[in-house]
């Protein structure tokens, strides 16, 4: 008998802390991980949720967010390899002729 | 009993989390992620839901990462090094994501008050009827994201081949 908020909660938690990664890592690698720990902290409520509502379109939603995150891990690493290639370097600091 | 699985296994995540933040190589990083996830599929299985926990486990735990720790030992990644970050992210970086922390908890607490209560094997979400939804309600989604995987392939082995 667990309140149901405390795995909201706790899906909060891991977003922030995948915000903070995303913000403060400087490694392009490492960023991305902090991206996919966003995904994960997503899923964890979704799958709360459909605890919650007792209908499961919320775990069906997960299944989709998986095989996103998957064409996204790869395309993203690719993108990651090519960058590398050019610059010799993995560090976003490095990486900014886009930046604003 | 739950109790003591479910705060072992959150704190385990969020343990995890905070390591992944905290190590300085990229190799450490993922194995921390690794840990994240096995973490989380747990809390799916007590959650009621076996199909994700094990997709959790074989997809993303398996492949994703998998194909991470190939990325980092493919391009030799060393130690993150530490430069000085940009002037907006040391400021309001911290005290915004405590802000958004707090947002979250309060709409969490004001939408679902301390009475919805999770309790185990209430809600066995069983891996034939979310098939049977997948394929009848969700079709049109399910094929479109089959094109998208195609798609992702097609564009990994272009961007990464060598160019000539």
């Amino acid at each position: 008998m667990i309140p149901l908020s405390y795995y909201l909660i706790l899906s909060a938690i891991l977003f922030g802390l995948g915000v903070a990664g995303f913000l403060f890592k400087r490694n392009i690698v490492t960023i991305f991980m902090s991206v996919e720990l966003m995904l994960n902290a997503v899923n964890l409520s979704f799958v709360a949720l459909s605890y919650a509502f007792r209908q499961l379109d919320g775990q069906i939603f997960v299944f989709f967010v998986m095989v996103v995150a998957a064409a996204e891990a790869a395309v993203g690493l690719a993108i990651i390899i090519a960058v590398f290639r050019n610059r010799e370097s993995l560090n976003v600091d490095e990486i900014s002729t886009m930046k604003w | 009993m739950y109790q003591i699985f479910f705060f072992l296994f959150a704190g385990a995540a969020i343990g995890f989390a905070v390591n992944l933040l905290v190590q300085r190589h990229p190799i450490y990083s993922a194995l921390s992620l690794i840990g994240v996830m096995a973490s989380l599929a747990s809390l799916y299985l007590m959650l009621g839901a076996e199909f994700i926990a094990a997709v959790q486990v074989i997809v993303y735990a398996g492949a994703i990462m998998v194909l991470f720790v190939l990325v980092i030992m493919l391009l030799n990644a060393g130690v993150e090094e530490r430069t000085q970050r940009s002037r907006l992210v040391r400021q309001f970086g911290a005290p915004l994501i405590v802000m958004l922390l707090g947002i979250l908890t309060s709409v969490i607490y004001r939408q679902f008050p301390g009475d919805a209560m999770v309790r185990f094997g209430d809600f066995p979400g069983q891996t034939s009827s979310i098939g049977l939804h997948l394929f009848l309600d969700y079709m049109l989604p399910f094929e479109v994201v089959s094109i998208l995987i195609l798609v992702a392939i097609i564009g990994a082995v272009v961007l990464a081949q060598k160019e000539t």
